[in-house]
């Protein structure tokens, strides 16, 4: 172990690989992701994920910005474990039926101000579920979204993308918490 | 001598063959299988439902010989299977609840998929309106003194699936863990009925997100298995080198992440840079991280380039850089083997009767790998081992994972070693007779079964059965004398799919 951490000293963090274009890209995001989320709330910014009946696959990505490559807590956005610790929401899937209660009360567990992200096509209106008689359909027919990051699932980068157009939409006040 | 089998379908007309035999049986002899099923002579594969008929999928595991035995059942009942046998307990309340067909005998009737919040009941069959008044879903009891219970999810605390957990402990040990299940009912097997193959085919790869290939995979086999459509040698090689991929970034994952229940950060931190370069691999090879919708019954959609091809060379000599010291550093720290040996405990006898799949049956001394077992190509061609443990602890599904990712490694190279030239896809096409056919594929969790029949290009009826539906019920199995704080450890290294389970 000492070895490990000891060569980790001394290695370039990953998060400053020699970039290519996308590396730049993530750089770039990362920081006014940063520079957005402390005019705003200080230093921290607490998410909850709230998987309503996706596939899982959204689930993997955001665990991805855990990793070191994007490494979002350096900016002091974190994943907490509880809605009472939120202030964002970050909801996934089409929002199954059976998940219906479940969601609307870890929306209402959620302190003000609150805001909701869709993440990935199935929280947007359904997705490829849309008409099912298990699915009510994207998360806005059940709470509301402040907003959609798309993709099947949104790529880590889309997703820091997403918490930074919100941020700047909050900053605004275009969004009434 | 005939093998058992032989002996079921002996003197049966069979329905199909594509690529494994599928009789019409009468109530006797479902009796009979089911008997054999509670023996353990024969393994439940599969077990599901049409408006008035049953199916289930068998294996003889010394001779990986599969059948489809199937009931015609006009009365909406049928001898229940999970009385002998309890593996197929949840398929039946499952079967129950979307078509209406009812198991006599079963001893557990209370609803599994269906919450009473659809609106409607059997949905896949009769299509009845929805209970007035919802039931209460009662618990199974339990009595004793000191005795308290934890109610956990469907929202879990981390960033996972939803589910609900019903723990009651005595002091710090569990006692009984019982699982509610069936939140992210999608209703797949509902949208895929008639949906064309192209439509099939994405519903497939969405119906557990970290097996997407696994599910792609299968259902395009058991398509062009009906269609009996060839696919050209290149694609038959990238569909193994999208598999592995798969398998290497999940158990990868897998491995971090179980450590990281035991509060061990540093192996998750390590072990996800190694997924993320993997991921990262994919998408510049394949053009989606998770390599979504690029196995389609006929081919692949997207061929490799020599370039694709370098990238994914590139990484795996990263992760073969890399990973020994990730293995050293686990095998080496005796805070974290002091809470992985010995905990979660699967005993052989219980892998075996639920006939588990993936890493839990392996590491409980079930050999069994779809790969190895039915070779199809084109690991018929590939050389790997199926390592297999007896312990069936937390440990030992680690060590599954850490010998599989050598396993993936070494796949991918020979797979990237012999990759034939050629088209990466066929026409798929279709045929106006209905036609059926199955197929069973090795993904990262273990065997992914997908059973389809085709009318005129369109599908008429797909099942698709996740390797967890054999894996939940065991999880409540080891949790038992454990302590609360190691369940996240044993629920880890189960890592089950509850979409896919839930569908």
């Amino acid at each position: 172990m000492r070895k490990l951490l000891f060569e980790s000293l001394f290695r370039r963090p990953f998060t400053e690989q020699a970039p290519s274009s996308d590396d730049t890209a993530v750089a770039e995001l990362a920081t006014a992701v940063g520079r957005a989320a402390r005019r705003r709330l200080g230093r921290s910014l607490s998410i909850r994920e709230v998987d309503a009946g996706s596939c899982n696959g959204c689930e993997l990505e955001i665990h991805a910005l855990n990793s070191a490559y994007y490494d979002v807590e350096r900016f002091g956005l974190r994943f907490v474990a509880s809605p009472r610790h939120a202030d964002v929401l970050m909801v996934t899937g089409p929002v199954t039926k059976n998940m219906r209660e479940a969601l609307e009360r870890t929306y209402h567990a959620t302190p003000n101000p609150k805001w909701v992200i869709a993440v990935g096509d199935c929280a947007r209106d359904g997705g490829c579920f849309a008409g099912s008689y298990a699915v009510v359909g994207g998360v806005s027919e059940v709470i509301p979204v402040d907003l959609h990051i798309s993709g099947c699932p949104p790529a880590p980068t889309a997703m820091l993308r997403g918490l930074l157009a919100l941020l700047e939409r909050v900053d605004a006040g275009a969004v009434v918490p | 001598m005939p093998s058992l089998i032989d002996r079921i379908l002996e003197g049966r007309e069979i329905q199909q063959r594509r690529p494994w035999p599928r009789a019409v049986v009468g109530a006797h002899l479902w009796k009979f299988v089911a008997n054999e099923l509670a023996q353990g002579r024969l393994s439940l594969l599969g077990l599901w439902g049409e408006p008035s008929t049953v199916h289930m999928a068998i294996m003889d595991e010394d001779t990986a010989e599969i059948a489809t035995v199937s009931l015609d059942c006009p009365g909406h009942s049928y001898a229940s299977i999970g009385r002998h046998h309890p593996p197929a307990l949840r398929l039946e309340r499952a079967i129950d609840d979307l078509f209406g067909v009812s198991a006599e005998g079963l001893p557990d009737t209370r609803p599994w998929l269906d919450h009473n919040c659809w609106g409607v009941r059997f949905p896949l069959g009769d299509r009845i309106d929805a209970l007035s008044k919802p039931v209460p879903y009662r618990f199974l009891p339990v009595e004793g003194d000191g005795l308290h219970q934890i109610a956990v999810g469907p929202v879990h605390a981390g960033i996972i699936e939803p589910g609900h957990f019903r723990f009651t402990a005595n002091g710090e040990t569990v006692v009984r863990l019982e699982e509610r299940l069936g939140y992210t009912h999608k209703g797949v097997e509902g949208l895929m009925t008639g949906a064309s193959l192209e439509r099939a085919v994405q519903l497939a790869g969405r119906v557990s997100g970290d097996s997407t290939v696994a599910y792609a995979y299968a259902f395009s086999r058991a398509a062009e298995a009906a269609l009996e459509l060839v696919v050209p040698d290149r694609a038959v090689w990238l569909r193994a080198l999208l598999a592995e991929l798969e398998r290497l970034a999940n158990h990868l994952g897998d491995i971090g992440a179980i450590c990281n229940d035991a509060s061990f950060t540093l192996m998750h931190a390590h072990c996800s840079v190694l997924r993320e370069s993997v991921l990262r691999a994919a998408n510049a090879a394949f053009g989606h991280r998770l390599m979504r919708d690029i196995i389609v019954p006929g081919g692949v959609t997207h061929d490799l380039s020599d370039e694709g091809k370098d990238i994914i060379q590139a990484a795996l000599d990263n992760i073969r850089l890399r990973f020994p010291a990730l293995v050293e550093l686990y095998d080496n720290t005796a805070s974290l083997q002091d809470r992985t040996v010995n905990t979660g405990v699967l005993k052989p006898a219980l892998a075996n009767q639920y006939a588990a799949g993936g890493y839990i049956g392996r590491a409980s001394g079930r050999a069994f790998d779809a790969r190895r077992a039915f070779a199809y190509p084109p690991y018929d061609c590939l050389r790997f081992e199926v390592p297999v443990l007896s312990e069936g602890d937390v440990n030992a599904r680690v060590w599954i994972r850490v010998r599989e990712v050598e396993q993936s490694l070494s796949l991918i190279d020979q797979i990237l070693d012999r990759l034939p030239e050629g088209p990466s896809a066929t026409p798929a096409g279709h045929r106006r007779a209905a036609r059926e056919g199955m197929a069973i594929v090795e993904g990262f969790r273990g065997d992914v079964l997908v059973w389809l029949r085709l009318r005129e290009g369109r599908v008429e009826r797909c099942h698709l059965r996740d390797p967890s539906w054999f894996q939940w019920p065991l999880l409540e199995a080891v949790i038992e004398d454990n302590i609360v704080a190691d369940f996240p450890l044993c629920n880890k290294s189960f890592n089950c799919s509850y979409s896919g389970h839930d569908l």
